[in-house]
């Protein structure tokens, strides 16, 4: 954000931090509770996800450590609770909360780089089709049009489909994190790509890109070097309320019993194994990692909502 | 006007042919058809002579052309793992769907459509700021956990509601069967269609809250007041009308969104309809399935979008004023 005349007469006589601290940006933040609040949660479940193995109580995937006799145990307020097991177990003895934690980290890793990977491509096609034009931009802007049409979520059911139709039976264990991420990023590449390309077509016919065609730079470097960051703004706004599109996505692949495999449980893995015990009454194998994941997507949308309004300046 | 109408069907088309292009493409490559429909034992020559006479030999446009040709008149091959026309499945199931999408379209109108009239005329009272705090939890719950919570509540706890299946169905004609007529199979409507309808719900409060909110302020109310109209004919007569725009182009196409999560509905409460049949077709690879139901739905999809394209053409002047 940037202000107006004075500062940028002399930007160097004010320390980076101070003018940070008195941005618009900052300011609009501390004016609204909510979204320091959505703030520190969000930072919660990073730091919950990034220091998982060391703050989860067990680690669920050491299979030594699993009793069978630890199966099913209830949280620690119930009757039968162990205190051991603060959230209780699953069907196989493991510990819920720690689960919840691994999860978490699984599902924040999936959602990250499902969002960089679709913004790349987004970002890669966008500016091809705003600076070439024509029929370049044509063909591409058609085909975005198309998926347009259709939800993520069934984009990303097909290709799941048929990429483990092209590659036979491949070991789901390694694979099904790569296959996620490659479904997620063709579901959600439109909207970076549409969004790059305008601003690709605002930018290119400035005089700054018209001076570096002048004096001979190749078109590939114009568009990195010079056009690129400069469409950037709005692609971490996008990238921000995607983030928790792509976190409710692949829970629900996973719950669909496409996404991750029972062995790396994502949130979404662990409320399908869950859901199966539902109707014999252990519902907390299902109801505390949903909720883990409601809340955390609800941080995460709080988030995004905010920076788009503070980012969009039709909205001051 | 007809010329608005002709340049949308042709780029409904357009659209069509890149989506055969597309499960054509996913029928033919994806796996060999013939290795799906013949058994291990199979000869080389037999597996030669099915090749050739499901016309696997001829050149790709060819087959593209026959593709069409028999998606055009619903014939979408075999199932390779139900082994039975890929056309019978989905008729014997396009009845549940289609039912429980209508009936969560409903409901979210229903409920949708007061509750956010009520928000946006009292923006202040405590309803409406339970009604924007519940939505904004609606929209980041994620469906199949909306599903779990109401079958934990209503199914596991207090035993009201089936948690599955569509209850006791009743043939109509050769092929249709509704759960509109039993007891059971309205009783097994109602949770599906709310963890379906909820999303919508929330968006068209949404919506109807903020386009009331502008209309309120506009001249042409502050006139109606002034002529000394009643408080309600002011807002059901001249506002309502006015917000119901934006609002039929979002439930039209929110009704593809709802046939799509349909998958995700009937997975959790397993519901007999083609998300059903789809989510199995992709877990078993089986193409078949999986294209015709790319083509149906985004048949249905373009079908929607080209009628929304046209109401909104006769519902608001503004526009045939332009095309003039």
């Amino acid at each position: 954000m940037r202000r107006s005349g004075q500062d940028q007469t002399n930007p160097a006589a004010r320390p980076v931090l101070n003018r940070i601290l008195d941005s618009d940006l900052t300011h609009s933040f501390l004016r609204s509770k909510v979204t320091v609040a959505a703030a520190t949660g969000t930072l919660l479940f990073f730091l919950a996800a990034l220091l998982a193995p060391l703050i989860a109580p067990h680690d669920p995937f050491d299979l030594a450590g699993l009793s069978i006799m630890d199966a099913r145990i209830p949280p620690v307020w119930m009757e039968y609770g162990e205190p051991r097991f603060l959230l209780g177990t699953d069907d196989q003895g493991r510990d819920l909360l720690s689960g919840i934690l691994y999860g978490l980290r699984i599902s924040l890793i999936v959602g990250a780089c499902s969002v960089f990977a679709a913004a790349a491509i987004g970002i890669f096609l966008g500016l091809i089709a705003g600076y070439a034009g024509g029929k370049t931009d044509a063909l591409i802007m058609r085909i975005a049009d198309v998926q347009l049409t259709f939800p993520a979520i069934l984009i990303a059911l097909l290709v799941d489909g048929a990429v483990r139709g092209i590659f036979g039976n491949l070991d789901r264990e390694v694979f099904s994190f790569w296959i996620l991420i490659f479904s997620l990023a063709l579901s959600f590449w439109v909207q970076y790509a549409r969004t790059v390309r305008s601003s690709t077509l605002v930018e290119k016919n400035k005089e700054y890109v018209q001076a570096a065609r002048v004096t001979g730079i190749p078109s590939i470097i114009i568009m990195v070097r010079h056009i690129l960051p400069n469409v950037l703004g709005p692609v971490l706004v996008i990238a921000t309320i995607n983030l928790a599109l792509a976190i409710v996505t692949e829970a629900t692949l996973s719950f669909l019993g496409v996404g991750m495999p029972s062995t790396q449980p994502s949130l979404g893995t662990l409320i399908s194994i869950g859901n199966d015990f539902l109707y014999s009454g252990e519902w907390w194998i299902a109801i505390f990692p949903g909720i883990a994941l409601a809340l955390l997507v609800l941080n995460v949308n709080l988030l995004g909502d905010w920076l788009r309004d503070a980012l969009n300046p039709k909205l001051r | 006007m007809l010329g608005f109408a002709l340049r949308r069907l042709v780029q409904a088309l357009i659209v069509m042919l890149a989506v055969a292009l597309i499960a054509f493409s996913m029928f033919r490559f994806v796996g060999d058809p013939v290795n799906q429909m013949v058994g291990l034992e199979t000869s080389i020559e037999s597996r030669e002579a099915l090749r050739e006479s499901l016309g696997l030999n001829d050149p790709l446009p060819v087959q593209f052309a026959r593709f069409i040709g028999n998606a055009v008149q619903f014939d979408f091959g075999t199932s390779y793992q139900f082994r039975q026309p890929v056309a019978d499945l989905f008729a014997k199931r396009i009845p549940a769907t289609l039912e429980l999408s209508f009936t969560s379209a409903l409901f979210a109108l229903i409920a949708g459509i007061p509750m956010g009239i009520y928000a946006g005329l009292n923006r202040e009272s405590w309803l409406s700021k339970l009604f924007l705090s519940v939505s904004l939890i609606g929209i980041s719950l994620p469906t199949f956990f909306i599903g779990i919570l109401l079958i934990f509540l209503f199914s596991v706890t207090l035993q009201w509601l089936p948690s599955f299946g569509r209850g006791d169905v009743v043939e109509i004609g050769s092929w249709w069967t509704t759960g509109f007529l039993t007891v059971s199979g309205l009783k097994a409507l109602i949770l599906p269609s709310i963890t379906l309808g909820l999303y919508q719900m929330t968006l068209i409060m949404r919506l109807i809250r903020a386009e009331m909110l502008e209309v309120i302020r506009t001249d042409y109310i502050k006139f109606a007041r002034a002529r000394g109209l009643s408080n309600r004919v002011i807002y059901l007569r001249h506002a309502l009308k006015n917000t119901l725009i934006p609002v039929i182009t979002i439930t039209g196409l929110q009704l593809g969104s709802i046939i799509a999560f349909a998958t995700i509905t009937e997975t959790v409460f397993q519901w007999p309809g083609m998300g059903l049949l789809f989510l199995q077709a992709v877990q078993n690879v089986d193409i078949p399935v999986m294209a015709a139901y790319l083509i149906l739905t985004a048949f249905l999809f373009v079908s929607i979008n080209f009628i929304v394209d046209i109401l909104y053409f006769l519902i608001d002047p503004r526009l045939r004023v332009k095309q003039a």
